[in-house]
């Protein structure tokens, strides 16, 4: 079995040490996580947790097994790849003298990207998209010097109709 | 009516509600609302000398009634003391309830005085645990705890409570307030089996030529090992157990094979490795069990509360969540009747253990006892229905081996802890549940001294606890391991300086006696069964006495 990156949605209550609950049982039991992304939901008393975790299928099978038994844990769901519509928001902040800002304007259109502040030295990008354009995007301004990047972590919904409530 | 009162008060009511007789705990400020309101209830506080030991209690009574017993400790120290005892609980997944106190809400947080973090800490280790902040919420949280630790797959849960909300007042109106189960949107353990799994199972059994039951501690959950001895007496299959499954089946049983793993019976672990269905029942096979398992093809039916267990150790080709006595009801109700008689024979035929490698027999020197031997004698003398605790070490393999129960009779231990210290804290929880049942304790001098100051708690509250000691003056466990594994470098495993155990015992105003001639065990052990107070017997056994086979 191979190793591979799975997207997990999880539905949890929605209060004090929940997170650390979660994030408690991926350290004791070694399950690797790439991101963690949390947030609440349409219903104020449940978050939305988007885990990427690497492993294999038993792995996988272990990490929602496990998270099962946490009782702060309604709904667990890994979605796969052709069904899994997945984002990640990154800020990014590159060294950008008034002479380089049309051509940095310019990548950000290209790459749908916005421009969300600008100073005398610097320009911050803001880009939304899948993990790989955001990689490929990154490597696009490295010329220019990036100074500082933030991302999200991936959050992610299944594609079609289907939800995780129902 | 609802009533205006202390969130300590209801608290007290709560327990009461759940037919709580007895809490085992160590008081201390934070947790004092509690203790002062518990002196109006008939709910019973055993005052223990440790609060790790107010948990094993605790755990002892849950096991043997079945239901959550309490205990409780103080904020800061007393909570953290009581970790041990929430962890063995867990990792043997034993329902008790854990009341902390905590510092005053406002406090937490700032490193106050004896603050600790408990939920935080015990994390890794309960099945759930609440920080109770909004008084008003205490009995639904109690109610959700006492819930939560006895079904699905047992385990302890702790209730976190900050002395002030203990103080405020909150409105509960009692049973009617409390008869409900609030939603917990998060825990819907299984029950019954899947149907088809169901189906699965039966034709397995069906086809299989040498199939084989592996009891464990799971079927101790409502009794559900009644429904398993009928399940194998109907199919003729035999039934290996886990260390936590002793006591599943008579040893007697003409179906039973004994214990398996790395300290098990050689035909247990040779039904294992040729059977061609392997029906796991409540059993986690942990790695220690596995052991005896090789890698080759097997049908393995896993019954089991907690899906997280099955394929978690070994690949499960049917496996059914489900609660055990459940899914076993429904496998009874459509098993029909078969022989596996070649199969059986075979087992039979090879059960006599060939002769013990004489490196491997227990040494007995000059005034000491075959500690094997020792346990038979125990076997035959005492009541059908006693209840033996063993510790951990040599002592307890030499019991798990040799001792031999019936129809009634009941072993425990902590087959998946493995903490030393735990017997007669147990032992006083199961005697404190069944006063009228023989309940005795077996530790080695290593594990006893973990836990001697307990033999006040059992003065004090007259419990009748029988405990007996083996003393080779070794943690003899460790020592066995350093022989084998070391060279025989012995570091570290020598208990110099113990006291006299009854001279000791007598101290705590407790008779007992030494046992240094297999001749006198007879003599020893009737009196020990026969003293209606608590009793300790010191057996002495070879520092070189081994427990392999
Ligand atoms: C709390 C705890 N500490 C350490 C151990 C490791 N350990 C397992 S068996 C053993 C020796 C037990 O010695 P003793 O109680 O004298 O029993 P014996 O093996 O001699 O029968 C030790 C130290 C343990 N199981 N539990």
């Amino acid at each position: 079995m191979t190793s591979r990156f799975h997207t997990i949605s999880v539905l949890v209550e929605n209060h004090a040490g929940v997170l650390s609950r979660i994030s408690g049982l991926f350290a004791r039991r070694g399950f690797n996580i790439h991101s963690l992304a949390v947030g609440v939901t349409e219903n104020e008393a449940i978050s939305r947790i988007t885990i990427v975790a690497e492993g294999d299928n038993y792995i996988l099978e272990q990490i929602e097994k496990q998270l099962h038994k946490l009782i702060d844990v309604i709904k667990i769901r890994s979605v796969k790849g052709a069904e899994l519509l997945s984002r990640e928001l990154m800020l990014i902040k590159v060294s950008c003298s008034p002479d380089k800002r049309a051509e940095l304007v310019a990548i950000a259109e290209i790459n749908g990207a916005k421009i969300s502040d600008v100073s005398q030295t610097t320009m911050t990008l803001e880009l939304s998209a899948n993990e790989m354009r955001l990689s490929a995007f990154e490597e696009l301004l490295k010329p220019y010097g990036i100074k500082e990047i933030a991302r999200t972590g991936v959050i992610a919904l299944q594609k079609g109709a289907n939800s995780l409530n129902s | 009516m609802t009533e205006k009162m202390t969130a300590a008060k209801a608290l007290v009511k709560c327990l009461e509600l759940e037919n709580v007789s007895t809490v085992f705990g160590y008081p201390g400020a934070a947790i004092c609302p509690f203790y002062d309101e518990l002196t109006h209830s008939q709910t019973e506080h055993i005052l223990v000398r440790h609060e790790a030991n107010a948990g094993h209690a605790a755990s002892g009574m849950a096991r043997i009634t079945g239901r959550a017993a309490v205990c409780c400790a103080t904020s800061g120290p007393g909570a953290v003391n009581l970790i041990t005892a929430i962890a063995t609980a867990y990792m043997d997944s034993i329902p008790i309830v854990a009341i902390t106190g905590q510092v005053c809400t406002d406090q937490i947080g700032k490193d106050v005085f004896q603050e600790a973090d408990i939920t935080g800490a015990a994390e890794p280790f309960v099945k759930h645990s609440y920080l109770i902040k909004d008084a008003q919420s205490l009995p639904e949280t109690v109610k959700k705890a006492f819930h939560i630790a006895s079904t699905g797959r047992p385990g302890p849960v702790l209730l976190d409570i900050p002395f002030d909300v203990l103080l405020e007042e909150i409105r509960f109106s009692g049973a009617a307030d409390y008869a409900k189960l609030p939603e917990i949107r998060g825990y819907k353990p299984n029950t019954a089996g899947n149907k088809l799994q169901i189906k699965r199972v039966i034709e397995a059994i069906q086809e299989a030529e040498k199939p084989l039951i592996c009891a464990g501690g799971g079927l101790f959950n409502r009794y559900a090992f009644t429904l398993m001895r009928e399940i194998a007496e109907r199919a003729d299959i035999p039934v290996v157990n886990t260390m936590m499954g002793i006591s599943s089946i008579p040893g007697e049983h003409p179906l039973s094979y004994g214990m398996i793993g790395m300290h098990g019976k050689p035909i247990a672990n040779r039904a294992i490795n040729e059977c061609d269905l392997l029906i796991l029942l409540g059993a986690r096979v942990n790695d220690r069990a596995v052991l005896a398992l090789n890698q080759r093809e097997l049908k393995v039916i896993h019954v089991d509360i907690d899906p997280a267990e099955i394929g978690k150790n070994l690949p499960a080709t049917i496996p059914v969540v489900g609660d055990i006595y459940t899914v076993l009801e429904q496998i009874t109700e459509l098993l029909p009747e078969k022989k596996h008689t070649e199969w059986n024979k075979y087992l039979r035929d090879n059960a006599e253990s060939p002769p013990v490698n004489p490196q491997y027999q227990p040494q007995i020197s000059e005034k000491t006892i075959n500690p094997k031997n020792f346990i038979k004698i125990l076997n035959r003398l005492m009541p059908d229905d006693t209840v033996i605790v063993s510790d951990v070490g040599q002592n307890q393999i030499w019991t798990a081996n040799n001792i031999s129960l019936g129809e009634s009779g009941r072993f425990m231990t902590t087959g998946g802890m493995g903490t030393m210290g735990y017997s007669v804290p147990a032992a006083i929880g199961v005697k404190k549940a069944e006063p009228l049942r023989e309940v005795i304790a077996i530790c080695g001098d290593g594990s006893f001294q973990m836990q001697m100051m307990e033999l006040a708690t059992a003065v004090q509250h007259n419990i009748n606890v029988k405990i007996i000691i083996m003393v080779n003056n070794r943690l003899g466990m460790v020592r066995e391991l350093q022989t084998n594994r070391y060279s025989d470098n012995l570091t570290a495993v020598f208990l110099d300086g113990s006291p006299d155990f009854i001279k000791l015992a007598a101290a705590y105003g407790i008779n007992g006696d030494y046992l240094t001639d297999e001749k006198n065990a007879d003599k020893a052990l009737i009196t020990l069964l026969a003293s209606k107070k608590p009793y300790v017997l010191q057996v002495s056994v070879d520092e070189r006495a081994v427990s392999l086979i």
